[in-house]
């Protein structure tokens, strides 16, 4: 069972991690990097759906019959660049939170909010 | 043997993690983020999934952190101690934790051929049927581009959109038109690091060369348009690292980029018009030409092609805009470490 499960348990443990970065931490680049932590313990997930014990790539060959499933990473495939993509939008957001307030700490963007 | 790779690699990725937990030290957390991404591919490569770990691998371990990198040299490179302690945090997330470490109890155990995944029906046609009804070895790029085109369209138009809000967030007043003086990555890097610009120099071609092969081997081998543009795009940024903002302007016309990040998107979308132009359904490429096989191959390099180029201008984009803003900060001791 250890051995079966410990795949998903990792999953969770990344995922958790990754969310107690974002509702722990008040650093916008850092909770960023704890969203897209989180984003991938997911394809992690995924991924270790797709695999089946003594399958190979699933890229046709003559000598082989048991592929891993290939679906599951044509949709963690496009996600992964569609999440840089957004991510990118985030620190763009970032750096013009930065202009704007000269913090990207939590507080000091929500105390100059509650001053005005 | 793979049991112990693949358990390596993930309590190294919960390693990494927790010391990115621990940092206040951005640049640090970026560099972590960066082997995270690369831990990450190479647990993909252990999975099988080389399209994947291929993606992974330049967009996790290459471009992101890069961006990071950018961002922190504008923001500040140190995290403000929090001052309470996160208990709360910690019992929302423990909590969290210990329910889905209770719902995988029931899950199948990893790498069961019986697991619900394996046993569906569409898997079962795209592993047995698609040579027979697109022609290509690899089953990824047969899904990706064919059967599921109209999702992967989606997904560029995503793209497309992001670089979009990039350009209108970041492409305002504040952008200087001289760029002479602008930023760390102009000062220091290009006029120094002789041993640097040399080695770039003479890997950049191949790193284009590898793109391209990656573009268009994809049917065949790992690879496609997301790989392609994204190696491309990181050949693009090196060298504007490497030789300053200035010049890599001067190369890369910015008008001419967001020229072809549209023209990517307007080529896959046309190829879906052409089909229904030739009496098909939007993107069914069996029309395109008198056999269908014929049909798919054409249908799938044009998509891929279009992929390719909208990735590669996005993230040219994207870099390009990051690196170039000017920043009019209020004021800046607040990001200064305690």
């Amino acid at each position: 069972m250890l051995i079966g499960l410990y795949n998903y348990w990792i999953v969770v443990a990344l995922m958790m991690l990754g969310f107690f970065i974002i509702i722990a931490h008040g650093n916008l680049i850092k909770k960023l990097v704890g969203l897209s932590i989180f984003q991938t313990s997911v394809f992690i997930f995924y991924i270790s759906v797709a695999k089946v014990e003594g399958g190979s790539a699933p890229i046709l060959a003559a000598d082989t019959s048991v592929y891993s499933n290939p679906l599951p990473h044509v949709l963690i495939l496009t996600a992964i660049v569609v999440g840089i993509a957004t991510t990118a939008l985030g620190l763009a957001l970032t750096m013009r939170i930065n202009e704007a307030y000269g913090s990207i700490e939590e507080e000091i963007i929500q105390k100059q909010d509650n001053q005005s | 043997m793979e049991a112990i790779i693949d358990v390596v690699l993930l309590s190294f990725l919960v390693a990494v993690v927790i010391a990115i937990v621990w940092m206040k030290d951005l640049f640090t957390v970026a560099m972590l983020a960066g082997i995270y991404g690369l831990l990450t591919a190479s647990f993909f490569v252990a999975m099988d999934a080389v399209d994947v770990a291929f993606t992974e691998a330049s967009v996790g371990a290459g471009i992101s952190t890069l961006l990071m990198l950018v961002v922190i040299a504008k923001t500040g490179r140190y995290e403000r101690p929090v001052r309470h302690k996160p208990w709360l945090a910690l019992v929302v997330v423990l909590v969290t934790g210990g329910l889905l470490i209770y719902g995988t109890f029931d899950m199948p155990y990893f790498g069961s051929a019986q697991a619900p995944a394996q046993l569906n029906e569409t898997t079962a046609h795209y592993i047995d049927d698609s040579f027979e009804e697109i022609g290509i070895p690899n089953i990824v790029t047969s899904v990706l581009a064919s059967y599921r085109a109209f999702d992967t369209f989606g997904e560029v138009v995503v793209i497309f959109t992001a670089g979009i809000g990039i350009l209108a967030l970041l492409s305002g007043p504040a952008r200087r038109e001289e760029d002479a003086d602008i930023d760390a990555i102009n000062e220091t890097m290009h006029k120094e690091h002789m041993v640097l610009r040399i080695v770039a120099k003479i890997l950049i071609p191949f790193i284009l060369i590898f793109a391209l092969y990656v573009q268009f081997h994809g049917d065949y081998g790992p690879g496609g348009g997301f790989q392609a543009g994204v190696i491309f795009a990181a050949a693009i940024i090196l060298y504007s690292m490497l030789f300053g903002l200035d010049t890599a302007r001067q190369v890369i016309n910015q008008a001419w980029v967001r020229l072809i990040a549209a023209i990517g998107v307007l080529l896959y979308g046309s190829v879906g018009m052409v089909s229904f132009l030739n009496g098909g359904t939007f993107l069914d490429y069996n029309v395109l030409m008198e056999d269908p096989i014929a049909g798919q191959h054409l249908g799938i390099i044009l998509i891929e092609l279009g992929v390719g180029l909208t990735v590669t201008a996005v993230m040219t984009i994207i870099f390009f805009n990051f690196a170039g803003r000017q920043v009019p900060v209020k004021k800046t001791d607040n990001n200064q470490g305690a």
